[in-house]
């Protein structure tokens, strides 16, 4: 937490001590903090992008329900349903078109959303090498990357927090809760 | 009330095995409360694994509602000495917590939090105890038709008071309810949204689909955010408040508990709206306003005691009606059905041991809370200085074997995937996941007693309206959703006060 000096944050706001209003800075840190933590904000394009993406979703599920027989009130088919609710969709998404560019709710994708996919990557990895060498291995290797290369962690840390966490897993699903997880080493 | 089966509850959870559970459930509420990062209903979403492994599925519930309340008394510690709030339900307490840590009384502010919270969860529990077996009366005679209404207004109400655009919310729950269609049709077993997949044929699995959304996806959220660095609290001392300052901070313990009983009970009500209504009320009340924002006791007491007190309400919807009052709430609905329990007014004469069990687990949990957060707060202050990125990993291998032990799926790993990153990039671009979560849940309840009323009216969809309890409900619908449309007309006309604006920017500024 930096300790920048008090700056009045509004004019209108009179301390009534002499001592430095304790709300004013309190203010101005937490308006210094969310300028160095927040993301930028994505901008019209993020909101025309969703929104489409919305409608393509609501259209699209709007004729698959279509297709799967509406009936009649009296005897709903299987697709009424879903087809009100893919009409609603498509409602919510038509205003998100109209209102979106007033909105700046979004957050931009920076290098830092990098980080995010190689995250999501080695749970892809992981989930296709539990069933071929069981768990032991990938959940070390998942632990290195996100400790040593995500976290920014020493390595001694890194492969200290992998390999007790692998044990305690082992332990924990194993022999505390006996589920019939995929491992190599057996005990 | 049948009394003998609420003491029949205190034996269910006075059994070595359950106690223990609670004592878990409430440190790791506690625990995520303090860490920034994981919010109780990711937390709940990750551990839902544990349902289907327990050896007794009472004993998970009870953990399970414990980890919720529990976070709402460590999320105040985080306000307080850091200036994050732990929890949503916990931002207000910055304002007046952080002032306080400022003068040098982190350890006052953390103590009245701690009694505050207390009285406010059990004035909230002895509420639960007396009003749940009414309630649940009540509700035996409702029909499809009051609860698709019922669902409905929950879904609605969760959309509209959430955090985060009501378009876009309502859109995110519109989408949850359409997730939920998938699969084969329960009336005509016909094949819905599948595309020839068999794995699709039973529907998307609603503990898949939290774990994603709500676990993954806060995961890999927070691994883009900047918070590398650990965080080092202040020593903290003198947590008992003195006999004073209990004195000034009393009338707004009475008063957070009773705001946060009613607005807890109140579908999308919980914890977060309490807490911020219970900080308007003191501020109305208090003889020297301009105190508030500037350490003032009472601006710490009202807002903790509400929470505490929405919290454990919240569990009344759930309990008595079966409608989940929040995301946390629709956790642990997902939890009651994948025991096979199906959450409703029978639930108290069906399963008493798990009625009861749980309610009165929730006396013995805050009890055990009030020791965590007084004497042992220390030992949470530290953990503070645990680095997130050391946390992250581990969180990431829970949740992906978590999801593998339910079926034994290695399907359900990419489904789950799959949606962590819809949930990322809902989170990235102002979609909050919490709406769609609790929509899918309550998806095939509102369809089915949806289509059931149809038969019911012979198609006759003016049914809804003149059944009196559903035209109520749907009223209040109505209202809902024509309640923002009013305020906007009437904000055109009049401008608004200096005042309340410069106070709701800087309540929105610190969310």
């Amino acid at each position: 937490m930096s300790e920048t000096h008090p700056q009045p944050a509004r004019d209108d706001l009179k301390a009534v001590e002499q001592q430095p209003d304790i709300l004013a800075e309190i203010q101005a840190e937490v308006a210094q903090d969310l300028a160095d933590e927040r993301p930028p904000a994505g901008g019209p394009a993020y909101q025309l992008v969703s929104a489409l993406v919305v409608l393509a979703f609501g259209l699209g599920a709007a004729v698959l329900a279509w297709g799967y027989g509406l009936g009649s009130l009296r005897r709903p088919g299987p697709g009424l349903w879903p087809f009100v609710v893919s009409v609603l969709i498509i409602v919510l998404a038509v205003i998100l078109l109209a209102i979106g560019r007033t909105l700046d709710d979004t957050e931009k994708f920076t290098r830092a959303s990098l980080l995010v996919l190689v995250g999501a990557a080695t749970f892809v990895g992981l989930g296709v090498l539990l069933p071929l060498v069981g768990f032991e291995i990938p959940a070390v290797l998942l632990g290195i990357i996100w400790l040593r290369f995500l976290g920014g962690e020493s390595w001694r840390s890194t492969i200290l927090v992998s390999v007790l966490t692998t044990a305690a897993f082992y332990f924990l699903f194993l022999y505390a809760l006996s589920v019939p997880l995929p491992h190599l080493i057996a005990l | 009330m049948d009394f003998s089966a609420f003491l029949d509850g205190f034996a269910v959870v006075s059994q070595p095995n359950n106690l223990l559970y609670c004592l878990i459930g409430v440190v790791i509420g506690m625990l995520i409360g303090v860490l920034p990062g994981l919010g109780p209903a990711a937390t709940m979403a990750i551990l839902l694994p544990i349902v289907y492994n327990a050896s007794d599925p009472v004993s998970a519930i009870i953990m399970l509602a414990g980890i919720y309340y529990g976070a709402q008394y460590g999320g105040t510690i985080t306000s307080v000495l850091l200036r994050i709030p732990g929890e949503a339900s916990s931002v207000v307490t910055v304002f007046d917590g952080f002032a306080m840590a400022k003068q040098g009384k982190a350890g006052t502010a953390l103590g009245i939090a701690a009694i505050g919270s207390f009285v406010g969860a059990t004035i909230s529990i002895i509420g639960l105890t007396l009003l749940g077996p009414l309630v649940a009366d009540f509700a035996l005679d409702f029909g499809p038709p009051e609860y698709a209404a019922l669902a409905l207004l929950g879904v609605l109400l969760v959309a509209t008071i959430g955090n985060g655009h009501t378009v876009k919310a309502l859109a995110a729950a519109a989408i949850g309810l359409l997730l939920a269609t998938v699969g084969s049709d329960t009336f005509t077993s016909a094949d819905r949204y599948t595309f020839g997949s068999l794995n699709l044929e039973d529907g998307i699995d609603f503990v898949v689909v939290a774990m994603g959304l709500f676990g993954v996806g806060e995961i890999l959220y927070n691994l883009e955010e900047r918070h590398g660095k650990a965080h080092v609290p202040a020593v903290i001392a003198n947590i008992w408040p003195s006999r004073k300052e209990l004195k000034q901070a009393s009338p707004a313990i009475g008063r957070g508990s009773l705001i946060g009983f009613v607005l807890g009970v109140l579908p999308g009500g919980g914890a977060v709206m309490a807490s911020l209504a219970a900080y308007a009320a003191e501020k109305r009340v208090a003889k020297k306003p301009e105190r508030f924002g500037r350490g003032a006791i009472e601006g710490v007491a009202g807002p903790e005691s509400a929470n505490n007190a929405a919290a454990t309400s919240s569990f009344i919807p759930l309990l008595t009606i079966g409608i989940p009052a929040n995301a946390s709430m629709a956790m642990l609905y997902a939890a009651l059905l994948v025991v096979g329990v199906t959450p409703g007014p029978q639930l108290i004469d069906e399963r008493p041991d798990l009625f009861w069990g749980v309610i009165n687990s929730m006396y013995i949990g805050n009890l055990i809370l009030l020791l965590l957060s007084i004497p042992l707060v220390g030992v949470f202050v530290k953990i503070l200085r645990i680095r997130p990125a050391i946390l992250a990993p581990i969180t990431a291998l829970i949740t992906i074997l978590g999801v593998y032990t339910i079926r034994n799926s290695v399907f359900d790993i990419f489904l789950m995937i799959i949606f962590g990153v819809i949930g990322y990039i809902m989170k990235k671009t102002g979609f909050e996941p919490g709406p769609m979560v609790l929509a899918f849940v309550l998806g095939s309840l509102i369809e089915s007693s949806f289509r059931r009323s149809m038969l019911i009216f012979d198609g006759d969809a003016t049914g809804f309206v003149t059944r009196p309890i559903s035209g109520t409900i749907l009223a209040f619908v109505v209202l809902v959703i024509a309640m923002p449309l009013i305020k906007k007309a009437f904000r055109r006309r009049t401008p608004s006060t200096d005042v309340t604006s410069e106070s709701s920017t800087r309540e929105d500024s610190l969310r």
